[in-house]
């Protein structure tokens, strides 16, 4: 199983809501995947700044975590939510910040980093995660986010969707792929690292490492149908927008709802009854094969 | 000691469960014509109905409205979510809007109608039931489709009747592939005749049956080829 939602905004006066409105469509997607839930969201970054989402910087090593970071980067700023942490710091001091958490063992990890994203994930109801990190409060102009039910990797935090394996992408996956061992491996040959058995992590990568060489997002997505073998109904969220990808059989759910003011994604019409105006969207299933994407004007 | 009730109910989903609307409607006292308001996209809204009651769904169905229905004639106003009308037997279900993957699949009898699109596997494994499509259906419609007739007015998608047996299936639109063993057949005087009723049935009266193409099982995989022996 497994739920995914998508909020894309085209009207800029409902970025204030767009936490509230995305806690909502995650609660509904609850018996899709009641045991772990995640969110992207994307706005507020600042020119010349990057924003890096950071788990594991307990209570205990706040304060000399914060020293080190502030001893790179004096202008860096640190907002707390539950367990996840967002450094936001000049684009210059990211990889130094990168190799300071890397001493703090395994425990410490970046989830995400990037111009405007933000990720939060953890283990539990999807209600009770989006109010660990107050997801209802948070404002921005797109997020992503997911419900688990796990089939192919334990129930942890790490093992949570979303993905994000490059800067401000992410990835949020319903199904299953059968050839991630092997494609793994030819991406750990190529250089990537992983940090979970999860087939989604792969799938991430595997995206991300397209991107790197040079393609668009919907020429990666479109070489997937290739190369990812199994079940998927695909949101990929990038800085600008969110893209949707359903694999040739399309057994996994899709359904989108558009508007004049936003574009939203679910595994099923259920996330959209609360949204604004839904009653007039225009709502229809992405067909299989199909890559759809949805941008902001840079 | 059962209430009878009487012709006209309402029932609201936001103040109903969906077990006590089911409940209501699978009575054996229930009679006469049904509004159920706020649907919202919930999932088995008027299932296993075996009453001739008329009920509307006033919006979005979520998966299998109308499955295992009896007599019943069900109108959705919005779109319907995976699984309407599944395993119908008889009576009727109509969708205002478009019917999402698997619309009528193992149906044995009754008539679906959907006025918009149906999505991929329309008709699956269908064993009796008429479905007609106002407008096209997806990849997979009529796979191993056993009797039965499915007309779409529109186009159909890959693979369509892939390992039919005997349902037949009517496109006035464009096929994008056919699936294994299924061919374009002969239209009979008796397929028009047949396809007549069925429009007409379903509202439909823009279209004649002429217009149509008919296609049906090769009948090639009924039986085990004994030249294929070696491939196992």
């Amino acid at each position: 199983m497994c739920g995914i939602v998508g909020l894309f905004l085209k009207n800029p006066a409902l970025q204030p809501q767009l936490g509230a409105l995305t806690a909502q469509m995650l609660k509904t997607m609850t018996e899709r995947g009641p045991d772990s839930a995640g969110f992207a969201i994307y706005g507020g970054g600042a020119h010349g700044r990057t924003k890096m989402t950071l788990r594991g910087v307990t209570e205990v090593l706040r304060p000399d975590f914060e020293k080190s970071v502030l001893s790179l980067s004096d202008s860096a700023t640190f907002s707390y939510r539950d367990d996840h942490l967002v450094v936001s710091c000049p684009d210059d001091a990211v990889s130094a910040i990168r190799e300071l958490v890397a001493e703090y063992g395994p425990d410490v990890t970046v989830v995400s980093s990037g111009d405007s994203i933000e990720l939060y994930k953890g283990v539990g109801l999807p209600e009770e995660v989006a109010a660990r990190f107050q997801l209802a409060q948070m404002s921005g102009t797109h997020a992503i986010g997911h419900t688990r039910m796990a089939t192919e990797s334990a129930v942890t935090t790490a093992g949570a969707h979303p993905f994000s394996t490059g800067p401000d992408q992410c990835l949020v996956h319903n199904g299953s792929l059968s050839n991630h061992n092997t494609l793994r491996r030819q991406l750990v040959r190529d250089g990537l690292s992983f940090e979970t058995e999860n087939d989604t992590e792969v799938a991430a990568g595997y995206l991300s490492w397209r991107l790197s060489q040079g393609e668009r997002l919907d020429e990666a997505l479109t070489a997937s149908l290739s190369d990812l073998d199994g079940f998927y109904t695909f949101v990929v969220g990038t800085r600008d927008g969110f893209a949707v990808l359903r694999d040739p059989v399309a057994c996994k759910p899709a359904v989108m709802a558009e508007t004049d003011d936003y574009v939203a994604f679910a595994s099923e019409y259920r996330a959209f009854a609360g949204l604004p105006g839904i009653e007039s969207a225009t709502v229809f299933e992405p067909e299989p094969q199909r890559v759809y994407h949805w941008e902001h004007a840079a | 000691m059962s209430v009878a009730l009487s012709n006209h109910q309402a029932i609201d989903l936001r103040e109903t469960t969906i077990r006590k609307l089911n409940a209501t409607l699978q009575s054996e006292d229930a009679t006469g014509t049904w509004l159920v308001s706020h649907p919202e996209g919930r999932h088995s809204i008027a299932v296993g109905l075996t009453a001739p009651i008329d009920v509307t769904i006033d919006g979005q169905a979520g998966y299998y409205a109308g499955g295992m229905n009896q007599h019943a004639n069900l109108v959705i106003k919005g779109n319907a979510g995976p699984g309407v009308a599944e395993n119908m037997m008889s009576g009727a279900v109509r969708v205002e809007g478009n019917a999402s993957m698997a619309a009528g699949a193992t149906a044995h009898g009754g008539l679906l109608v959907i006025k918009g699109d149906a999505g991929a596997r329309c008709g699956i494994s269908m064993k009796g039931v008429n479905i007609v499509v106002r407008g096209s259906v997806g990849h997979m419609s009529a796979f191993m489709a056993q009797s039965g007739n499915l007309v779409v007015c529109g186009d159909a998608g890959d693979a369509l009747g892939d390992s039919l047996y005997e349902a037949r299936i009517f496109v006035r639109g464009t096929v994008k592939s056919l699936g294994a063993d299924c061919e374009e057949k002969e239209m009979t005087a008796e397929d028009l005749q047949l396809l007549q009723r069925l429009l007409k049935e379903a509202g439909i009266t823009e279209y004649s049956p002429e217009s149509f193409r008919r296609y049906g099982s090769a009948r090639r995989l009924y039986n085990f080829h004994v030249d294929n022996a070696a491939a196992y």
